[in-house]
């Protein structure tokens, strides 16, 4: 259902330029990898929301329904648009070809944004829409100047009337999930469906599962390196013992 | 046991080889800290060799399918993110314990005569990291392993005449291609790694016939008891193995926390438009190298004058040429009559001090983008980098120097 209405939002784009000025103000957000109802909620929204246009075609559907902990059944139901099986690569079937025809350029792949871009970057552009009328699409983005893609999400966050206020400390929580400044946005041109808090965290799901997808092993790292560290500490004081024994008669 | 050990022997040297290198190989018993980084510089290349093997095993080199199978290998190989991570970490590590390595001669004056071939043969591994780092950098097939290795390729342009034809012979295309990116895989994994080792060797071999110099540079064979073993020597092991062992220890601990928790150290050592496949259309805003190829970047960055009817670029690429071939010499260049820090008088410590602050500055500038400020500071420091070898001779003959003792001072 929700492919349809990405499917709308398509719309014949020129070739637009790709450099985003530099040094845009970003809100904060801190990722959360072991949050996982955040993180189906953000598998979800992404699926329905970006994967018409996007591949994370460097990942595979099963990695992410082990990870996330939904059942294969469910995840393969609800999550896999493409007919692919469970065990594939999470591509779309939107041709490279046929999209840089479109869009002048193909959406890129997003397996890796969050590594590319960090997730403050995300984050805030996700909010950062804002209506345009000199655009093609009549929308523009704060964080990403003259952007090409359309509002996807026009339809939750609503359409902001004037730039959004990104980058004055507006943020989500990771502990209490507690939106610290939802109210970026001082004139509505259309009301969404979620109020603008609800909005920054569902944003912050999003974000979360983009920044999961591209250092899926970070947990596991992270848990691994603590066992890692101790076991060299305590070689380190055998090695240590060993040579003051040895060293104890060179004078 | 020893049956097997004697049947070997007798058709191959062993325990002559085991005593001539270590359990009776007499290192000098003052060494400090800075004599952990040598073992391990020997360290990090065992874990380049191992996880580059298993790399390779998983790797694609090709322009279509070689940034695909890093993911693959970070994501379905198993412990392929440990291999991966250990191998590019391993590569910054590398340089660190090198760049120490080098700055603890310098210190120590462990160029100096009978120690030139040492120098020369570790000048000559430098040279061949420098070559494998930026090799294997192109291979994850990354925005910056793309626009990284077209602007250094791109240098060899720069030679008048022969230039273009030589980096289209070393690019075996016009541009960087998936051509390019098989013959630096293949220089990458065989050809250069079997140089680097027999590199090693000599310079172990080299090191080993004349002995370890000290932080006091005194020659401890000057001093011999009955026995024929300088006083002031003690068997490499089991001695220098069993404290290299606690180096390890420490080194290993700061390795993983960046494996384990860092492995893009803020982007220095996986830098972030490289999380994007290269794509020849699209130049990158900033294009920046490894860190550890920053100084020289930056001296290159900085001549900025066109000279002789000569490019300005050419002429940055001299100047970078002669920073790396100028250490060749440097063995010539000290003239002290002594070799430690610890006895040299205060024009070769401020030199070496400014020496060193220049480097690590550079090093910096080379990261960040250019500006007219940043580059004048490049251009000053640059000088500073070459005074400090070309006015070597003079300083080092000029002061007063301290008198060495007889005997090391612990």
């Amino acid at each position: 259902m929700r492919k349809l209405i990405v499917g709308l939002f398509i719309v014949i784009l020129p070739a637009l330029g790709l450099a985003a000025a530099p040094s845009v103000e970003l809100d904060t957000m801190e990722p959360d990898h072991t949050n996982k109802e955040s993180l189906q909620r953000g598998a979800a929204l992404f699926t329905n929301y970006c994967m018409g246009c996007h591949s994370m075609e460097y990942a595979r559907y099963k990695r992410v329904s082990e990870d996330l902990g939904i059942p294969q059944e469910l995840y393969e139901e609800n999550l896999i648009f493409t007919g692919a099986k469970i065990g594939e690569l999470m591509k779309n079937s939107m041709s490279k070809d046929m999209a840089a025809d479109w869009f002048g350029a193909p959406p890129p792949d997003l397996t890796l944004e969050s590594r590319l871009r960090g997730e403050d970057w995300i984050y805030s552009y996700l909010r950062g829409f804002y209506k345009d009328e000199n655009r093609p699409l009549g929308v523009n983005n704060v964080v990403f100047d003259n952007v090409g893609m359309p509002h996807v999400m026009a339809d939750l966050q609503g359409l902001c009337a004037v730039e959004p206020r990104i980058g004055e400390g507006a943020s989500v929580d990771p502990l209490s999930g507690d939106v610290r400044n939802a109210d970026i946005c001082p004139e509505w041109e259309t009301e969404g469906s979620m109020s603008p808090a609800e909005f920054d965290i569902a944003m912050y799901d999003l974000t979360n599962f983009m920044s999961y997808m591209g250092d899926p092993v970070k947990v596991e790292r992270e848990r691994l390196g603590i066992f890692v560290l101790i076991f060299v500490a305590i070689f380190f004081i055998f090695a240590y013992l060993l040579n003051r024994e040895y060293w104890k008669d060179v004078h | 046991m020893n049956k097997l050990v004697n049947w070997v022997d007798e058709r191959l040297p062993i325990v002559e080889a085991w005593n001539k290198h270590l359990a009776k190989y007499y290192a000098p018993k003052n060494f400090n800290v800075w004599y952990f980084f040598g073992s391990l510089a020997m360290l990090v290349l065992v874990n380049q060799l191992i996880t580059g093997i298993w790399l390779t095993m998983s790797y694609n080199p090709s322009g279509e399918g070689a940034f695909a199978s890093v993911e693959y290998i970070m994501r379905d190989v198993e412990w392929g993110w440990l291999l991966r991570y250990l191998h590019s970490t391993g590569a910054s590590a590398f340089f660190v314990v090198v760049y120490l390595h080098m700055f603890r001669g310098l210190m120590y004056g462990s160029y100096q005569k009978p120690r030139e071939l040492i120098w020369i043969f570790g000048m000559l591994i430098y040279l061949v990291l420098m070559a494998e780092a930026f090799m294997g950098y192109l291979l994850p097939w990354g925005q910056m392993s793309y626009w990284g290795a077209q602007v250094i390729v791109n240098l060899f342009g720069a030679i008048p005449v022969i230039g273009d034809d030589l980096s289209l012979w070393i690019r075996g295309d016009y541009l960087i291609s998936g051509i390019t990116l098989n013959r630096f895989f293949a220089l990458h994994v065989v050809a250069l790694p079997i140089v680097l080792l027999g590199l090693v060797v000599l310079h172990i071999l080299a090191l080993h016939e004349v002995g370890s110099n000290n932080p006091d540079g005194i020659d401890i064979k000057k001093n011999k008891d009955e026995n024929g073993v300088p006083k002031d020597g003690i068997p490499f092991h089991p001695y220098y193995t069993v404290h290299d062992l606690m180096g390890v220890a420490v080194f290993f601990f700061i390795f993983f926390i960046v494996v384990f928790f860092f492995p893009e150290m803020g982007g220095l050592f996986l830098e972030k438009p490289n999380f994007e496949p290269a794509n020849p259309l699209k130049t990158p805003d900033h294009i920046a190298p490894v860190w550890y190829f920053t100084p020289f970047y930056a001296m290159l960055r900085a001549v900025t004058v066109d000279l002789f009817g000569l490019d300005a670029k050419f002429w940055g690429v001299v100047v970078m040429g002669g920073a790396i071939a100028i250490l060749f010499v440097l063995p010539w260049l000290d003239r002290s009559p002594v070799r430690s820090m610890r006895y040299k008088g205060w024009l070769s410590k401020i030199a070496l001090a400014i020496f060193a602050v220049s480097f690590v500055v550079l090093g910096y500038l080379g990261i960040v983008p250019a500006t007219a400020g940043r580059t004048t500071v490049a251009q000053i420091l640059t000088v500073f980098y070459f005074l400090y070898f070309i006015l070597m001779p003079f300083y080092t003959r000029m002061e007063k120097t301290k008198p060495v003792p007889e005997r090391v001072t612990g």
